[in-house]
């Protein structure tokens, strides 16, 4: 249950602390009100006007995702799991983030949609849309959820507020900021805490990497051995006790469909670069954010690991020996700051910690108004009324998710294990989507009908995997499949993948396919090259081509890859 | 939408993400020389990183004034903001 409730520590800031802490939402409402001068349409408000330069939108692109999962999440898997966590960032991320700079991202930005379900629209008409629009909706909502539970846990520990005042007032921050500035305010943000969340953890990592002795007193001090130090097969990450499955989980359920449907179809992601001010900007963003999200893990991981051996609480829990103190994984940044810093800079990384939590539920509530305005209530509710109108239907329906995702805060804090949690909901709405998408940006035969059906089934079939399972749904999974963590995500995406295209094929060849007039920018084969790309994009230095940019960040991955083999 | 364009000034987000982190900084350059008690630092295990912190986003927020002064961004200046409401 609410484990955050019960004081286990508290973090014991003083003045100067909340002097730092205070300066930063200072900044941060002070964004939404600058931001709001600049919102007069509603593209303004939930596509920041289309303007913004690619190196703001490329940060932003990282940041929305810079929030629950990575922070407390990543480092608690550095803590239990060890080296084998990089798959996240080097596996599970930079791989999809240059796919789509590079390949979808054109059909994006080029066909001049609002939002990812609004393609599907185009593309599969209104059956897909629905599907996507709504599984959309309700995942944000769930997912801010999370973020905002775990904001509140902060505030909780650190100002001893009860968790449903922490709650409402963690809400009431974020709230004002996006219901002012919209999209601007809201990118605007995710790039200053981009830049405090490195500022936080920078120094709690030089620290604590001081403290163990440097990377080679974590080789010695490790536990339980050195199997924590090589990424490769990653049996504990998945669960899967055979070696070469576990490797295929990794590289095709993490690495390929998990990976993919999330980084190219999520448009919590994806509105940050449509927001970019050029085609060339926005095929940019996620190829300029793939960078630093290659060495985030080194100030999240490396950390985590580090709190493995250092901290007594979360050592005496990997060893199952000892008293932890009702400590949890996802408490190893916790107990690092509180352990490790001095006043001041816990301040810093409280108000990092804080803006990370902000910015994901903003991220998450940022784009469920948007697909709310344009996909749900504009499409199938009121079609033609003037665009102011779908502005302040935005403000509302982003106080009503703000409202809502109170509610889902303590629903989320049912699950013990946040990640497990946040993977089977990917596994459900991304993995298939990711098939459709491609297999509809590609074959201009796929007809509407393959577009929904797909869609459905594998949802369904991810759904299925994960009832099988032993643990995907906790008590309700009856344990038929011997797969349980990360490995029945995993699978469960894989099954998704696998019966959505199926299932695309299946009912193509049945159906009749959409006049090619129509997807004209939707299929490849079906949009001149030329308007795949700026027309001055030949011209452009390499610092700013895509192609180049992305070619260097490969190999930098695969480098950094092979080194943490 | 007018023609005439002008420099963002203030409002670029580089200002303000290097004001932020400058004003970070030099509090905490402050506590690192003033402030620093010996059970802090043996916390940091010696490390007085309040100070080294101080001095590197101080160094940050410096480099994102010089770099907004050197490519300023240009917006097009809007006309005054109408409240339809």
């Amino acid at each position: 249950m609410l484990r955050a409730a019960d004081d286990t520590f508290r973090l014991n800031a003083d003045f100067f602390d909340y002097t730092i802490i205070a300066l930063y939402f200072a900044v941060v409402i002070g964004i939404g009100v600058l931001a709001r001068r600049q919102v007069s349409s509603s593209l303004d408000f939930f596509l920041s006007g289309r303007s913004l330069p690619a190196w703001v939108t490329g940060l932003a692109f990282i940041s929305a995702n810079l929030g629950a999962v990575e922070i407390m999440g990543m480092s608690a898997n550095g803590a239990e799991f060890g080296v084998a966590t990089f798959h996240y960032f080097w596996i599970g991320a930079v791989p999809a983030m240059l796919f789509l700079g590079i390949v979808m991202m054109p059909f994006y930005y080029g066909s001049g949609v609002r939002s990812v379900p609004e393609f599907m629209r185009r593309r599969f008409g209104t059956g897909a849309h629905l599907v996507n629009a709504l599984s959309f909706s309700i995942a944000q909502l769930l997912i801010a959820g999370i973020n905002l539970y775990l904001l509140a846990t902060i505030v909780n520990r650190l100002l001893g507020w009860p968790l449903w005042v922490s709650l409402i007032v963690a809400a009431l921050v974020v709230l004002s900021y996006i219901t002012l500035g919209g999209l601007s305010a809201a990118i605007y943000n995710e790039v200053l805490q981009f830049f405090v969340i490195v500022a936080a953890l920078t120094p709690l990592t030089i620290i604590a990497l001081h403290k163990v002795g440097g990377w080679q007193g974590i080789k010695d001090k490790v536990q339980p051995g050195p199997e924590q130090l090589s990424s490769w097969p990653g049996t504990d990450l998945t669960g899967i006790d055979n070696p070469l499955l576990s490797t295929i989980g990794i590289v095709f359920g993490l690495g390929f469909v998990l990976s993919f449907g999330y980084w190219t179809t999520n448009f919590v992601e994806v509105q940050r670069a449509m927001a970019s001010d050029s085609l060339s900007s926005a095929r940019r963003a996620p190829i300029i954010g793939a960078f630093p999200k290659m060495f985030i893990p080194f100030i999240v991981i490396i950390p985590g690991m580090a709190a493995a051996i250092i901290i007594p609480e979360i050592s005496n829990l990997k060893s199952g020996q000892g008293d932890s103190g009702g400590a949890t994984y996802n408490d190893a940044i916790l107990l690092l700051m509180r352990d490790l810093l001095p006043n001041g800079m816990l301040g810093i990384a409280i108000a990092g910690l804080l803006a990370s939590f902000m910015a994901g539920m903003a991220a998450n509530i940022s784009a469920f108004n948007t697909v709310f305005s344009y996909d749900l209530w504009q499409q199938y509710v009121q079609k033609d009324k003037p665009d102011g109108y779908y502005t302040g239907v935005g403000r509302i329906a982003t106080v009503a998710a703000t409202v809502i995702a109170i509610g889902t805060a303590y629903f989320a804090s049912n699950y013990d294990n946040l990640m497990n949690y946040l993977q089977t909901l990917f596994g459900f709405f991304n993995a298939p989507l990711f098939a459709t998408f491609i297999l509809g940006m590609f074959w201009k035969r796929m007809t509407a009908t393959a577009g929904w059906t797909g869609l459905v089934s594998g949802t369904a079939a991810a759904v299925a995997v994960a009832f099988l399972s032993e643990d995907a749904f906790g008590g309700a999974s009856t344990g038929v499949l011997s797969l349980s963590g990360q490995g029945a995500s995993f699978a469960a995406a894989g099954a998704a993948f696998v019966v959505d295209i199926v299932v695309s094929v299946v009912v193509t060849s049945m159906t009749k396919p959409r006049d090619p007039k129509e997807l004209e920018g939707l299929v490849y084969s079906l949009t001149p090259k030329e308007s795949l790309v700026d027309p001055d994009e030949g011209s452009l230095p390499w610092y700013q081509s895509p192609t180049k940019l992305a070619g260097i960040g490969l190999v930098l991955v695969i480098i950094l890859n092979l080194l943490f083999r | 939408m007018s023609e005439k364009k002008q420099k963002a000034g203030i409002f670029d987000i580089r200002f303000v993400i290097g004001g932020l982190l400058g004003v970070y900084g030099v509090i905490l350059i402050l506590l690192g020389l003033f402030n620093a008690t010996d059970e802090e630092l043996a916390r940091g295990d010696g490390l007085n990183i309040n100070l080294w912190g101080g001095l590197g986003m101080l160094a940050v927020a410096i480099a994102f004034g010089v770099w907004a002064r050197l490519r300023p961004v240009v917006v097009p200046v809007e006309q005054e903001p109408v409240d339809q409401e």
